[in-house]
């Protein structure tokens, strides 16, 4: 019976991808259950008021302000690095760069993306923490700077190929119109070429701030493991990653509060980076009826 | 000056900001691959690779966690290929404007986004506690498998996207039926497509560090995993714990660890980049 | 005997109406030119013989179409059954990308069909009547896209003659080809006469006159004549008609 073989190899298909959606109810499933059993323990307004945060101690605190000002300090550095970089390449690349050269460099900048992150946490604490210690003196040898820089080193490329395809989609007349008009290359590729394209650099952002909110190793290896409040880039900070990564390798018992910490942890992280995901989504489809 | 020379100067000097950047990511790369290699090329030799981890650094070796790595690659592409390039098929080829498959479609980028840690949780409650697989193998692969689907899902969409479509027409009008014209025409057709973006996913599963580490994976394994439901370790853990003491001699190991971890991403990166030049030339319709 | 039949065939994309009330009766053994200016419908009507539209998202039809006296868009019709009856060869060549043996039979490898002596019969059979066998037999492994798109077009030819089909739909088969290509395709189409019922869409009034036994031409979505192809172009009764065979639109 042909058509029944039909149906049954379409409806296997289609549970191989409902799989996806089995992931993401399960994530939010483990994610909610635990941190709703957290909350029978701590009370939610402890959690989002209280400056410390130390569930491993004697004296339990259980403030993740901390620990979201770790990750917000990396991002920003990692950014405040990235963007402009980035950008820059992707619209020297787009504007200037002869053909040939982009050739080579854009499998160059793949070769920076699929570097596994546990190797940029050695780099950061083996090149760039001591050649920033002999700039600044007093600087710890874990800190967020070190870290902030070598993750924004890392979103280089995706910030790069994203605004490169952004500005590339960009219809060639408005580019020519402009040099019609006697604009040099620079003034046709920030007032005309970045506006036009302005969305798909917003989305590449948008997407490097949630990579870096998501990102763990470098910061697990190189920022340090001492939840602080503060915007102090020089001293030893801890991000909600390392949290987790903290706790995994220690020996923590099922069912006790320190494992609900680790999911409540994460829970913070999924809902930052999840809104982040749809701004950018949302973004994407607006811009994209916008060419249609 | 004339406002015309100046916007020429600021025209040039912004090439030179873009040349320097350019340079600046690049320098990055080189100064980062150089110092690995200066410090830890000497290390690696035959012992190195046939060790066992140990206090002694000069007497340690990754022996488990390449095996780990190993194991951790093939089970993830036993478990993941087939899922992806199913569903990957089904999202192009059936399910179409359905209501399932927009909300599959969202679905699909959204995942795409969450950080690889939160996998491990999902891993660490689902795989290794429900499931009872604990800190084994298969519970690693599982939970990669899951963050690596999405990539193989949108590569094999894009593969099958890129094949013309008066082939399918014309097998359409020969009377095949939809999964006919799908294995006989559109995989054949996508195949170098499809497969570099399973390398490519396959590279980053060996590259991943905190999903393993959450779901429990080992720092210190003294032997060789010889089955799925074993413990294990992988070679960014083995980096990651090398790291994280304080003596010199496990710093040079790390960066003989780092230097083979390279050596297998890069090469199956490679692979992968030189499939998708050799198939977007060999395909004009 | 009427091999083809439509009855009072509407087809809309959407609320677009492309089809208006058509309706036709082709007889076995013969070729049907449509002919019209391009958007006129033709090729939308001719892929109703084959559900090629079935796949179009907002494809919406009246109507009733039969071959052998029945509906093709009866529920009960298996579409596969359907197209291995009803043949197609598009406008550009669309060989697979694999070796001229493996186009050729592919619908029977589809059909399950095994046996290596039956697929080489079959080979040299479909290939011998389009024409194509004398210059390929001696490279049947190599890849279909190596060959020149008139031979293209004739091995697109041999593939739907394989599955042994009573009827083939040509959309404009010779659009895409060289004077000489298309002089080979329009000898082969009259000699698949005596065997098959064929219908062919084209643009090129001269091949219509050429090849064609009946002339349906179509304008803005209705079949305005349908006539022996002589009386088309010699005498149409609509001044409409009698415009477009002397060129004075389209």
């Amino acid at each position: 019976m042909p058509r029944i073989k039909e149906k049954v190899i379409e409806v296997g298909l289609a549970s191989a991808a409902v799989i996806t959606i089995l992931t993401t109810i399960g994530i939010i499933w483990v994610l909610l259950s635990q941190t709703i059993d957290f909350f029978s323990d701590v009370s939610i307004v402890d959690f989002l008021t209280d400056t410390q945060w130390t569930p491993l101690f004697a004296d339990k605190h259980f403030g993740i302000l901390p620990l979201v000002a770790g990750t917000f300090l990396t991002t920003f550095i990692a950014i405040l690095v990235a963007l402009p970089v980035g950008l820059t390449i992707a619209v020297y690349l787009n504007e200037y760069a002869p053909k040939s050269f982009r050739k080579i460099i854009k499998p160059l900048l793949e070769i920076l993306a699929a570097v596994p992150t546990v190797v940029y946490g050695f780099f950061a604490l083996s090149v760039i923490t001591p050649f920033l210690q002999s700039i600044i003196p007093g600087m710890a040898g874990f800190n967020a700077l070190s870290s902030g820089i070598v993750m924004g080193i890392m979103i280089i490329p995706l910030i790069t190929s994203l605004s490169e395809d952004a500005l590339f989609a960009v219809p060639k007349s408005l580019r020519e119109a402009s040099y019609g008009m006697g604009s040099t290359r620079l003034q046709t590729a920030f007032k005309v070429m970045v506006p036009a394209a302005s969305s798909g650099i917003i989305v590449s952002v948008i997407l490097g701030i949630s990579r870096a909110v998501g990102e763990t190793m470098i910061v697990a290896i190189a920022a340090g493991q001492q939840p602080r409040l503060t915007m102090n880039p020089l001293v030893p900070i801890e991000t909600i990653t390392t949290y987790i990564v903290q706790v995994s390798t220690g020996d923590v018992a099922h069912g006790s509060l320190e494992y609900k910490t680790i999911f409540a942890a994460g829970m913070a992280l999924f809902v930052f980076t999840f809104i982040l995901n749809n701004i950018s989504y949302w973004i994407k489809k607006k811009f994209q009826e916008k060419y249609e | 000056m004339n406002s015309s020379k100046i916007n020429r100067i600021k025209d040039n000097a912004f090439k030179y900001f873009g040349i320097a950047c350019t340079v600046f990511g690049l320098a990055m790369l080189a100064i980062f691959l150089g110092n690995i290699i200066i410090e830890g090329i000497a290390r690696i030799d035959w012992a190195f690779i046939t060790n066992f981890p140990s206090r002694n650094p000069d007497k340690a070796g990754i022996l488990p966690a390449l095996v780990g790595t190993l194991w951790i690659m093939g089970l993830t592409a036993v478990i993941a290929i087939p899922l992806g390039i199913a569903a990957g098929i089904y999202l192009e080829e059936y399910g179409k404007k359905s209501k399932l498959a927009t909300l599959l479609e969202i679905n699909i980028s959204n995942l795409a986004g969450v950080p690889s840690i939160i996998y491990g949780l999902l891993g660490l409650e689902i795989f290794g506690r429900i499931m009872g697989m604990g800190g084994s193998l298969l519970a690693g692969a599982s939970t990669l498998s899951l963050l690596i689907l999405p990539i193989i899902i949108v590569s094999t969409r894009e593969a099958l996207k890129a094949v013309p479509s008066s082939i399918k027409e014309a097998s359409f009008a020969m009377g095949a039926s939809k999964w006919q014209t799908v294995w006989h025409q559109l995989l054949p057709a996508s195949f170098g497509g499809v497969i570099t973006g399973i390398i490519l996913a396959l590279s980053r599963a060996v590259g991943e560090t905190a999903p393993l580490i959450v779901i429990g994976a080992l720092a210190y394994v003294p032997f060789v995993p010889a089955s799925p439901t074993d413990e294990f370790s992988v070679l960014p853990i083995q980096i990651f714990n090398w790291i994280s003491r304080p003596q010199k001699g496990f710093a040079i190991n790390a960066a003989s660890a780092i230097i083979i971890l390279l050596m297998v991403t890069f090469i199956m990166n490679g692979i992968a980049m030189y499939l998708r030049n050799r198939w977007q030339k060999k395909v004009k319709w | 005997m009427n091999k083809l039949d439509a009855n009072n065939v509407n087809v809309f994309y959407g609320s677009n109406k492309v089809i208006k009330d058509v309706s036709i009766s082709i007889k076995q053994n013969t070729v049907t030119a449509f002919i019209g200016p391009s958007g006129c419908g033709k090729s939308t009507f001719l892929r109703l013989f084959n559900r090629m539209n079935d796949y179009i998202d907002t494809f919406k039809m009246e109507g009733k179409i039969e071959i052998d006296g029945s509906n093709i868009y009866d529920k009960q019709i298996r579409v596969e059954e359907l197209r291995k009856q009803i043949g197609m060869v598009f406008q550009k060549p669309n060989p697979f990308p694999k070796s001229i043996y493996e186009n050729v039979i592919y619908g029977l490898r589809i059909q399950g069909i095994k046996d290596k002596k039956i697929l080489d019969e079959s080979v040299e059979q479909s290939l011998k009547q389009a024409a194509l066998w004398d210059e390929v037999k001696d490279k049947l492994k190599d890849s279909a896209l190596a060959l020149s798109g008139g031979q293209q077009q004739r091995l697109c030819i041999a593939r739907t003659l394989a599955v042994q089909p009573t009827v083939i739909l040509m959309d404009e088969p010779a659009s895409a080809l060289d004077p000489i290509s298309t002089a080979k395709i329009e000898d082969l189409i009259y000699q698949l006469k005596s065997k098959y019922t064929i219908v062919i869409v084209t643009h090129n009034m001269q091949q219509a006159g050429r090849i064609s036994d009946k002339t349906a031409f179509f304008y803005m979505g209705e079949l305005v004549e349908y006539d022996e192809t002589k009386t088309i172009f010699t005498n149409p009764k609509q001044e409409r008609t009698l415009n477009y065979v002397t060129g004075r639109f389209g």
